[in-house]
């Protein structure tokens, strides 16, 4: 075992015992990022200089730094996070020179932490993928095989944890944007509620929809992170201001008296063999470990991706109408008047999906049409959070596939985006219910592709979700499996 | 339902997008399928249903109204694509 290949627990240990230092993790880290990244292409861009400097302060115990377990530890931020004096281009040719006049939230209650930055993510552009494939500076492979897509949109940060190009990274997850990646990958991924992390200084894409959180290698990493990224923040009205508790209590082995909520629409025909085996096995798993499992319905479960598809383009639209061409991001320099400028800035500078996207958005938005598809998806959305009130009335925490397949092969659904757009069938009504959401390791194909399985808890209640899967990984071994990337 | 080429167009124009002829062939076709895979919605009778805008209702939260630093007029102009002095610069606007 390298030091790349360790989780922030482990490597906060050996920091504390003296038997290695950050600056040895952070060079591990970026002799990792220059054997893998090109076949990998996980970041677009590096901060080797200022990662030194940021390791020897940590070494150094400069700075106010409290006692944290992120101290010295390399991280990897998703290229949608702002950081002052930094490229920000959430993979878009529109934002392809913005530098960051700003610290986003999040990434600066990391800094504060002591972490070491390694550098800006991969993602498909504005978030707005599930493979990673609509990155306008070119796609991400998956470390378990090169030739399939790491899942997206934050496949970078999904590909740099599993390659060992960082210990843990910084994700978004408007319909799945953290767990499908994670899942895919053989990480965890960890969308807290909608309001539990600031997302100031994050591009937006859905704004009801849109969440921070954390990309690891096991659960205990997961809840490290979550303990730094939560809390309000002033500077986002839609963050709640309610007390953080301390995650890391809430990992412990048994699960006695626990209900788990297992919904018959996520455990359908179509989803793939291997990966239904090896859920069925989870379901015996938490079992074992003392937790009585019981049959949920969420009858309204087909009806989330019209509805995300509706709600997140619409925001989009209205969101991206700020990439004009006129105050930052990409200008057309011919255009000779006001609307050519902003119809040739943004026709250059956004790609196909975006364009799609904001299509849509405008349609459903537009006159004569916004009852018809905005108002009736809204109404949809609260039959959909309505399900879940009603589940959660059973069960403490709910179990679910992430994905119905493993990960897919590069190129394999590009040309059809609806055949995309399903691929986040199980994870998107947790977005649209704002609940708090998680993928961790539940086994591999006989290929030797990781399976995924999600759980799914009451509004805040992270802690319940981190328990569960606390002591279904104690009980397992796949998330110590790294790929065998050369 | 597939959508004419003059209603993508006239989306593209909302949107500030322009389109080439292969562009608007081919996001007519898929925004048809999108659109009718979203009508599957209509199977639903929402009449009696409250809209949800965010998943968690709460009220705005209200702060002191007092004056704080904000970005510098130069770092507000750091991106522009064209600027003069300390004005963004876009092309003629009034003929």
């Amino acid at each position: 075992m390298e030091l790349f290949d360790l989780t922030i627990h482990e490597l906060a240990d050996l920091l504390k015992q003296k038997k290695a230092s950050s600056r040895e993790i952070t060079e591990s880290v970026f002799k990792r990022v220059k054997a893998v990244d090109s076949k990998v292409h996980a970041y677009l861009s590096l901060a080797e200089e200022k990662a030194l400097a940021q390791a020897k302060n940590a070494d150094e115990n400069v700075g106010a730094i409290h006692e944290s377990p992120l101290r010295g530890i390399p991280l990897g931020i998703k290229d949608n996070f702002l950081i002052e004096g930094t490229k920000t281009t959430a993979s878009s040719k529109i934002l392809e020179n913005y530098v960051a006049p700003y610290t986003a939230t999040a990434a600066q209650k990391l800094l504060d932490q002591g972490a070491v930055v390694v550098g800006k993510l991969n993602l498909d552009e504005f978030a707005m993928g599930s493979s990673n494939e609509n990155s306008a500076f070119g796609g991400v492979k998956n470390p378990w095989d090169l030739e399939r897509v790491p899942g997206g949109s934050s496949g970078g940060s999904a590909a740099a944890v599993a390659a060992g190009e960082c210990i843990a990274a910084t994700g978004t997850d408007t319909g799945g944007s953290i767990r499908l990646p994670a899942a895919l990958t053989n990480l965890v991924g960890l969308k807290p509620t909608y309001g539990r992390v600031s997302r100031y200084g994050i591009v937006a894409f859905a704004s009801s929809l849109d969440q921070v959180g954390p990309l690891t290698k096991d659960v205990t990493d997961a809840a490290i992170m979550l303990n730094a990224l939560a809390g309000h923040d002033p500077k986002d009205s839609t963050s709640l201001n309610l007390p953080v508790p301390d995650y890391t209590k809430a990992l412990q082995k048994d699960l006695k008296g626990w209900k788990i909520g297992i919904p018959k629409e996520y455990f359908i025909d179509g989803t793939d063999v291997e990966v239904a085996k090896a859920l069925q096995t989870a379901i015996e798993t938490v079992k074992k470990l003392g937790a009585e499992c019981v049959d949920v319905t969420l009858p309204h479960t087909d009806y989330g991706v019209p509805t995300y598809y509706i709600l997140a383009t619409a925001e989009a639209s209205s969101n991206l109408a700020r990439y004009d061409g006129i105050r930052f991001g990409y200008r057309n320099r011919e255009a000779k008047d006001l609307t050519s400028l902003y119809k040739k800035s943004r026709s250059e500078g956004f790609g196909a999906e975006v364009k799609r996207r904001i299509m849509l958005g405008t349609y459903v938005l537009s006159a004569g049409y916004y009852d018809a598809y905005y108002l009736r998806g809204q109404k949809v959305r609260t039959l959909i959070r309505r399900d879940f009130e009603k589940a959660f009335e059973k069960c403490d925490v709910i179990l679910t596939p992430v994905s119905p397949t493993p990960a897919w092969k590069t190129g394999e659904k590009a040309s059809d985006p609806l055949k995309m757009y399903l691929s986040d069938i199980f994870t998107i009504n947790v977005n649209l219910a704002g609940l708090p959401g998680m993928s961790l390791p539940c086994g591999f194909t006989g290929s030797r592709l990781p399976i995924g399985m999600q759980l799914i808890a009451k509004h805040f209640e992270e802690e319940k979700m981190l328990r569960v899967a606390y002591a279904y990984e104690q009980a397992n071994e796949w998330h110590k499996k790294r790929p065998k990337l050369a | 339902m597939k959508l004419s080429k003059d209603e993508v167009l006239k989306i593209a124009n909302l949107a500030r997008l322009e389109l080439s002829a292969a562009e608007v062939e081919k996001y007519g076709d898929q925004l048809s399928a999108i659109l009718d895979y979203v009508d599957t919605l209509n199977k639903l009778d929402v009449s009696s249903i409250e809209p949800t805008a965010h998943a968690m209702m709460v009220p705005t939260p209200y702060r002191a109204d007092e004056v704080v630093p904000d970005a510098t007029r130069e770092k507000s102009l750091v991106n522009a694509p064209d600027r003069e002095e300390t004005f963004f610069k876009v092309p003629k606007v009034i003929g």
